[in-house]
């Protein structure tokens, strides 16, 4: 069933900014030399040559169109009209009260980004000693692991994504998160990137690693939030490796300002009999873009995919999920919600390959959205690719307004017709929102929701 | 208490109530029976204040106030209390959560104060053992899920729980069993007080067995064509509609 209404280009950003000009061919040239002047990185050969062919793919991809069919709905030219470059750390700009602004509450370990890059004064982390890492990636890459060589990068593609590409080639710091085999993470670990950017077009590029070993069970909150009102991008990259029987739940929570570009990739690859669960809420940016994807690279291993957008006045949300059924046996269920106001705009995409070898696959996807005007808009399609055959595959997508009849029903019993769909709005929502497993993000989330419908 | 005077309504351009005419009394309970397409439902709507039916003529007096000119929450706020022939499914929307908010609303437009938690589910309790309810639904998604039986059971619940002064109850006994309308019949006769009233709607006679009616109206081509007491609702059940629709016939032809 593919359910795609009419397509609207989005309007270029409020304000037009003069100080780039030419093709989108030598901005993107431009682009990557400015990013490329401050490299830090290079210490270590591997990632030295992964880096330097990355940006040479980026140029060769050059900057997705909408006739690009990963990017069909979804016109991210506004981005190359900014005076890209790389945001300063700018750390002193965030205090430790906005800080805990964006805790949720959550007693958990955490490490702050400001501007993509690493704030050991405002992280909290586990003592010295502990039986797992967590930290600066940039850190981590200074004193080298076999891990590091042996993960990062490998999993998140960028030979066909110009955003994962560009991240690959320029990225100065994230978070890296590593547990062995059978060890324990007594409390979640939030990763919190600020935005902080004191100038339009200033562009980070975080990039996550986090590895569980064998058995390891670990709940990782990651949530992109923005201090300043400014047009800049964050262009995110995030890599999960399941070991055999570990669980992730990973939760990404995506309220950046309403004139930020987000555009972000989150792929997991999954040994024998792991489970992850993803969760992406997305509130905020002008413009997000969202890659959630996994890979099951052996038998046995699950995964399920909620998502929740919530859009309204200009906002565009867009959701591509990849479930990859490489091998036999595995299970991924999606679940994304999208509630559109005003004139938002949202997209998903939902891809799910059964190669020939995945016997026994069970796929299942659903995609609802709520449509609160009548100038918003949704685009969803489903993309089933399946090569084995005895496999059970569904998939639906509905888009649909506030049932009148419902409505009419909690009017009849005296409640006012506003706080009615207030009611029905949040109820929506909260089929997505209830699924998270941690406590103090789901509360917190559900009090955010019920704040910004307040006025729907 | 309700004064129907006249009252025309349709829907998309259809005529459906021509010229209704009824009035109930407080502590009175009248039952409405007719055939079917005869109108009932859309008296039942018209009066919780369903916007697809278009009122075209006639008045509806509630308590000394016009009750067509209130929007459908003030007149559940007012004492109105339609239960549904077909009550919603609402996933997400908690039944306790909804009762409160409703009981509350209710409560606030009559200058009360607002139930806190722990007065609520005092509340709660001792209605649900008025309807025989299992609790646990209450946890539950409003209506989602619930059988037939439940459902009705859930709305004369709310009505036990929100005290109107005016009880519609469309078609509640239908696709109810024999113990189950028993349960739900019960319930309406507890909460009748001499200073509220019922409207009972309904095809078959088996709900006014346990539901007595002072006065039985039988609505045809939407209009009332015959009012007696409960004994007419016997000569209905023994007789069938036919009688009635004939006689009907041969008036508009004289």
């Amino acid at each position: 069933m593919i359910d795609t209404l009419k397509e609207r280009p989005i309007s270029p950003v409020s304000e037009r900014v003069t100080t780039t000009v030419g093709t989108d061919e030598e901005r993107v040239t431009a682009a990557l030399a400015t990013f490329g002047k401050t490299d830090a990185l290079s210490a270590s050969a591997w990632l030295r040559a992964i880096r330097e062919s990355a940006r040479k793919k980026a140029g060769e991809l050059g900057f997705p169109t909408t006739n690009d069919e990963e990017w069909r709905f979804t016109n991210v030219s506004p981005v190359l009209q900014l005076p890209l470059h790389p945001a300063a750390p700018d750390r002193e700009r965030v205090t430790r009260k906005d800080v805990e602004r964006f805790g949720f509450g959550l007693d958990s370990y955490r490490l702050v980004f400001v501007n993509g890059h690493f704030s050991q004064d405002l992280s909290l982390l586990p003592a010295a000693g502990t039986d797992f890492q967590m930290g600066s990636l940039a850190a981590q890459l200074k004193s080298g692991s076999a891990e590091l060589e042996k993960h990062l990068t490998r999993h998140a593609h960028y030979d066909d994504n110009f955003f994962a590409a560009l991240n690959t080639a320029f990225f100065q710091d994230g978070a890296y998160v590593f547990v062995a085999a059978d060890k324990t993470v007594p409390k979640p670990v939030h990763l919190l990137f600020i935005g902080a950017g004191s100038e339009t077009g200033a562009t980070v590029f975080p990039r996550s690693l986090i590895i569980a070993q064998r058995g390891v069970h670990v709940k990782i909150v990651e949530s992109h939030v923005s201090l300043s009102d400014l047009p800049v991008v964050s262009a995110a990259v995030t890599e999960l490796v399941l070991g055999a029987e570990a669980e992730i739940e990973h939760c990404k929570v995506q309220q950046e300002s309403e004139r930020a570009f987000h555009i972000a990739t989150v792929q997991a690859v999954q040994e024998k009999d792991s489970r992850w669960t993803s969760h992406s809420i997305a509130t905020g940016a002008r413009l997000a873009r969202n890659n959630v994807q996994t890979l099951f690279g052996a038998s046995g291993a699950s995964a399920v995919l909620n998502g929740l957008y919530l859009g309204h006045a200009d906002q565009l949300i867009d959701h591509h999920t990849v479930v990859d059924h490489a091998q036999p046996r595995c299970e991924s269920h999606e679940f994304y919600h999208g509630i559109l106001a005003d004139r938002a705009h949202g997209v998903f995409n939902g891809k799910i390959f059964v190669r020939q070898d995945a016997q026994k696959t069970n796929a299942k996807q659903t995609n609802r959205n709520l449509l609160l005007s009548d100038n918003a808009v949704m685009d969803t399609k489903p993309q089933l690719e399946i090569y084995a055959d005895d496999v059970k595959c569904t998939h639906g997508a509905a888009i649909g307004q506030l049932s009148d009849e419902a409505i009419f029903y909690l009017r009849a019993r005296g409640i006012g017709v506003d706080l009615a769909r207030r009611m029905l709005i949040q109820a929506f929502a909260s089929d997505v929102i209830e699924r998270i497993g941690i406590e103090p993000v789901r509360v917190e989330l559900a009090k955010m929701l019920g704040e910004r419908f307040q006025s729907t | 208490m309700l004064d129907i005077r006249n009252l025309c309504a349709g829907v998309d351009g259809t005529p459906i109530l021509k010229n209704l005419n009824l009035q109930v009394g407080p502590g009175e309970v009248h039952a409405i029976m007719g055939p079917n397409g005869s109108g009932k439902s859309t008296l039942a709507q018209v009066l919780a204040g369903k916007s697809e039916y278009e009122v075209t003529g006639g008045e509806v007096i509630f308590n000394g106030t016009d009750l067509l000119e209130m929007k459908p929450e003030d007149r559940a706020r007012a004492g109105v209390f339609l239960a549904f022939q077909y009550p919603v499914e609402i996933p997400g929307v908690n039944c306790t959560a909804f009762l409160k908010a409703a009981l509350n609303e209710c409560r606030k437009s009559r200058g009360e104060t607002e139930l806190d938690a722990v007065e609520f589910l005092q509340l709660v309790k001792k209605k649900t053992q008025l309807l025989e309810l299992d609790q646990a639904l209450l946890n539950r998604s409003l209506n989602e899920g619930f059988s037939g039986g439940e459902k009705k059971r859930n709305e004369i619940f709310q009505m036990a729980v929100l005290e109107p002064k005016l009880a519609i109850l469309d078609e509640t006994d239908s696709g109810l069993d024999i113990d189950a309308l028993r349960v739900v019949a019960s319930g309406v006769n507890k909460l009748r007080r001499p200073d509220n009233a019922t409207l009972v709607i309904t095809h078959y006679q088996r709900l006014l067995n346990y539901i007595v009616p002072d006065v039985v109206h039988v609505l045809v081509h939407g209009r009332i064509v015959k009012s007696g007491g409960k004994e007419l609702a016997m000569e209905l059940e023994e007789r069938g509609y036919d009688w009635i629709l004939e006689t009907v016939a041969a008036n508009g032809k004289a």
